[in-house]
């Protein structure tokens, strides 16, 4: 395998824990959050260093050597491909500009040590493949929302309830899987019961509610880093993908399209923004999963397109309603605000990637929408245009809640509200990405191709999808009562 | 690449460039923060229409001088996966259709933009203004020129997005705010009928070129390649992507509300351009017609539906610009109708006939009774008054329910609020109270923080 010329996802990790531990010791007081932003910045460039290495080396896989994880893990326990060498940037780009646009007199609330801790385990999660790390990496993940809950006194039930059972799921799941035969009747059952857990986490129909009470109950920071990398779906591409048949794939599909249009429905009705962003969010990350498991190369393609828009966009739209919500308070949709004259570069902002995360024509997402209408069309004929209505909605609640917060009142205060230079570094930065991505999309679509073909040549070569029976089952209908399967 | 190729790449490339540059430059101003003077702002539009009209009326000489009547400019695929055959073409196509119609856009975009330098002289959103004029503009010329369905989709996109966000232009009221919602939420539903149809048409054609959908010639002598079943079923689609951008019958609550707009603004969408877009792209795909009878009385009839409700509602209107968008709407209907009978360049000359009468009127509505006061000083008496005969013989009843009939907009605003809007809304919110109840279960408490939220103090009456 391929090596990078630099520890860059070694590097990426620990910088982040090191920081964590550097604000734990130094009560940095006022000064926290500017370390907490060098931290980030130092990370994303880490990040985009193992980017722009590994697309040097031109190779599908490559991993790195460095004695300081070897001696505790087994080699090439960080090994990044096609998949994870966006995804890292992108999930340091989503912290960066996160903790970038927190002002200052919310940072106490906004816990920036678990913040790094939170990033390094993200980043260990992407630089991760199918084995008991990924794993754990996974579990441990879920913990930290669960600590801010209870620092701030809020109820912790559901979120609990919802992510013990995810837990559970994935190490039931993987440990069934580690100890049956590939290809056999249990390996189905590991794979059903990571398919729980993925859906688990990505918030999928009916187990969402642990998504909106975060959304509720947490700060809008922790709830952005938490749901907007989409964990779940990276889940799913490493544990369930690789192992599960097409044609339980395709049937899980229908369950996210379901999920997609029920969340875009539901983003109208709400009276909150937050909830809306959280609708929103649910529904984009939904339509992700469904070119996932479409399991055509257009459709995995598309899927993978989305999943950097989804992450940029949403991004975007999140840390505007968090500035807004910073300066007003939580934002009612029940009411119009007309905000548009105290801060029209935020305004801009908001209405620019809530139209990216629909997919509007010359932004990050709209070639990535095609291909995903495309491919779910093409397995689903009429069912597949239901990512297109689930669209419309979406489109539909991002401009009223535009309307909503910016326009509908002239309002005129002393208190100035506009976007400081931290908050237009932020929208800067993620507005030539999602604009860029747009108007010149053919690097990324083929980059994007080439690690779907790439994904789907190693499902391939996976002993239960490449069994005769089931691959019958995936180009026609589930076996009868009466079939078995029969072991390779 | 001979010289007149070269010639007519240069003009068609610069075409579809100056309003391109032109969203550019304003876009990023206004994402930086620095926003352009009046006059530079000004100055901009006028060279970007000019370099748009100059290049397309050279090519409308070459093509009369040379005898040439289909002439594409490729500039190749924006986006292409080979082994899939998935490309997005970017191609554009000038023809007896879109020549025209480009010109068209060029010379009422010139119009209303010097229009507007004065008319909103020292308006705080007129940068705002000029920034959607510039969407509009880039859209409107893409959607003309379109040689694939999906460059026509991201044109179409971007002239919807331009005429909810400028009905909206008076952004701190909440009256046209309201109305540039339901603009672009009726925008969005013909929108995905549009993409629907588009990605069918991938599928039957196996490409997105226009001119895929033709088996032989050019418009509007080309046949259409697809059986009548699907020549139905892509052109029903596409009949309701039309309808809504048009505000064809039962989509024609929403143009009263576009009146909300700055004059400009309503002269050159729902006057002259956008509402004529979804008749040219009816146009666009007529050969499609010719293949389904069905189709045709489908596209008859909604035209015929389109024109008899628009003229009953335009004469009983009280606001002059609300009783000119019904009077276009009555025309727009008529040229439906002419494009379902084939009559297709009847149709087109009526297109540009109605579109510059309908922006010149629109324009002059701000001084209409300055004008009539002018025309009575001129006459020496007063204006004759409209004397319907035909009216008269009518029943009274049947009189006073045509009134009604116009004055509720031919009921398609209650009726789709009543009917879809209402059910879907109440499903939701049905859902929304079930999670409500789920989640205050399982927390043991109430769990909605976002209930307890404050209204902004306007709508609270807490305001000083």
């Amino acid at each position: 395998m391929p090596e990078l010329h630099f520890p860059w996802m070694e590097a990426s990790v620990i910088l982040p824990l090191a920081g964590a531990i550097w604000l734990h010791l130094n009560d940095a007081g006022d000064k926290a959050l500017r370390h907490a932003i060098v931290i980030c910045a130092v990370t994303l460039l880490l990040t985009c260093g193992e980017l722009l290495d590994f697309l040097t080396l031109g190779t599908f896989e490559a991993h790195e050597h460095w004695p300081f994880l070897q001696a505790i893990f087994r080699k090439d326990v960080f090994v990044v491909d096609e998949l994870s060498a966006f995804l890292l940037p992108l999930a340091a780009l989503i912290y960066f500009v996160t903790v970038i646009s927190t002002l200052r007199t919310k940072a106490p609330r906004f816990s920036l040590k678990l913040m790094l801790v939170s990033e390094a385990v993200l980043l260990a999660t992407f630089c991760c493949r199918s084995s008991w790390t990924l794993v754990v990496l996974l579990c441990v993940s879920v913990v930290f929302p669960y600590l801010e809950l209870q620092k701030r006194d809020r109820c912790t039930r559901i979120y609990t309830l919802h992510m013990s059972a995810f837990v559970v799921l994935l190490l039931s799941g993987f440990a069934l899987m580690t100890l049956v035969e590939p290809g056999s009747n249990a390996s189905l059952t590991a794979g059903a019961l990571l398919t729980g857990a993925a859906l688990l986490r990505s918030g999928i129909v009916p187990f969402h509610l642990w998504m909106a009470d975060l959304f509720e109950k947490g700060t809008f920071g922790t709830a952005i880093l938490f749901t907007t990398p989409l964990v779940g779906a990276y889940a799913v591409m490493r544990l369930v993908l690789p192992i599960a048949p097409s044609w339980a794939l395709q049937s899980i599909a229908i369950l996210s399209l379901i999920t997609a249009v029920y969340a875009g429905g539901m983003a109208l009705v709400q009276r909150e923004a937050r909830r809306m962003f959280c609708y929103l969010l649910l529904s984009q990350s939904s339509l992700v999963l469904v070119g996932l498991e479409l399991v055509t190369p257009i459709g995995l393609t598309g899927a993978l397109c989305l999943w950097l828009s989804v992450g940029l966009s949403l991004t975007g739209f999140g840390i505007t309603l968090r500035c807004i919500e910073a300066r007003i308070s939580r934002v009612s949709l029940a009411d119009f605000h007309g905000l548009y004259s105290q801060m029209p570069l935020l305004g801009g902002f908001f209405l620019l990637t809530g139209l990216a995360s629909i997919g509007f024509p010359a932004t990050v997402g709209f070639i990535g929408m095609e291909l995903l209408i495309e491919g779910a069309v093409y397995v689903y004929p009429l069912v597949g245009t239901m990512v297109v209505i689930a669209a419309a909605l979406c489109g539909i609640a991002v401009l009223m809640a535009y309307f909503r917060i910016f326009t509908g009142r002239s309002l005129r205060t002393h208190v100035p509200m506009r976007a400081r230079t931290s908050e237009k570094i932020a929208v800067l930065i993620l507005s030539v990405l999602i604009l860029g991505g747009g108007l010149y999309p053919q690097p990324g679509i083929a980059s994007r191709y080439h690690a779907a073909m790439e994904l789907t040549r190693l499902r391939q070569a996976n002993p239960l999808i490449a069994n005769p029976l089931i691959q019958e089952w995936s180009h026609g209908s589930p076996p009868t009562s009466h079939q078995t399967v029969e072991h390779p | 690449m001979t010289l007149t190729e070269t010639l007519f790449f240069v003009l068609g490339t610069t075409v579809v460039a100056s309003p391109a540059v032109l969203l550019v430059i304003l876009g990023s101003m206004a994402l930086v923060a620095r926003p352009l003077s009046e006059s530079a702002i000004s100055r901009l539009t006028q060279a970007a229409v000019l370099l748009s009209l100059l290049p397309s009326l050279g090519i409308l000489l070459l093509m009369l001088i040379l005898g040439i009547r289909y002439v594409p400019i490729e500039l190749g695929d924006w986006v292409s996966i080979p082994q899939e055959e998935f490309q997005f073409h970017l191609k554009f196509v000038f023809d007896r259709l879109s020549v025209p119609f480009v010109i068209l856009s060029c010379v009422l975009c010139g119009v209303v933009g010097t229009f507007t330098r004065r008319y909103l002289h020292r308006e705080e959103g007129y940068g705002r203004f000029f920034l959607y004029y510039a969407i509009f503009f880039c859209g409107i010329v893409l959607s003309s020129l379109a040689g694939t369905i999906e460059t026509l989709f991201v044109g179409w996109e971007m002239v919807g997005l331009s005429s909810a966000l400028l009905v909206a232009y008076f952004h701190e009221r909440e009256n046209p705010v309201r109305n540039g919602q339901r603009v672009w939420a009726i925008y969005r539903l013909s929108d995905a009928a549009f993409l629907i149809a588009a990605i069918t048409m991938h599928h039957l054609t196996g490409e997105g070129d226009l001119g895929g959908l033709m088996t032989s010639g050019v418009w509007p002598e080309g046949t259409a390649a697809v059986t009548s079943g699907q020549a139905l079923f892509v052109g029903s689609l596409l009949l309701i992507a039309a309808a809504g951008k048009s505000a064809l019958f039962p989509f024609s609550g929403w143009l009263p509300r576009a009146m909300e707009g700055p004059t400009p603004s309503s002269a050159i969408f729902y006057g002259a351009l956008s509402v004529h877009l979804g008749a040219y792209l009816l146009l666009r795909v007529s050969p499609l017609l010719d293949v389904s009878l069905t189709l045709r009385l489908l596209v008859i009839g909604l035209g015929a539906a389109s024109a008899i409700s628009g003229a009953m509602m335009s004469r009983v209107q009280s606001d002059i610009k609300v009783s000119l968008a019904y009077a276009s709407l009555t025309q727009v209907g008529i040229i439906v109708v002419e494009i379902g009978l084939g009559l297709r360049y009847l149709a087109l000359i009526h297109i540009i006939g109605h579109a510059c009468m309908r922006t010149m009127q629109l324009l002059r509505a701000p001084t209409l009774l300055r004008d009539y006061h002018e025309m009575e000083n001129q006459m020496g008496e007063r204006l004759p008054r409209d004397s319907r005969t035909l009216t008269k013989h009518l029943p009274n009843r049947f009189q006073e329910w045509c009134y009604r009939f116009g004055y509720d907009r031919a009921f398609t605003d209650v009726a789709l609020d009543q009917w879809i809007v209402g059910p879907f809304l109440a499903v939701f919110r049905w859902f929304d109270r079930m999670e409500h109840v789920a989640t205050d279960r399982l927390s043991h408490e109430s769990s909605r923080e976002s209930d307890t939220i404050e209204l902004h103090p306007e709508s609270s009456g807490r305001a000083a």
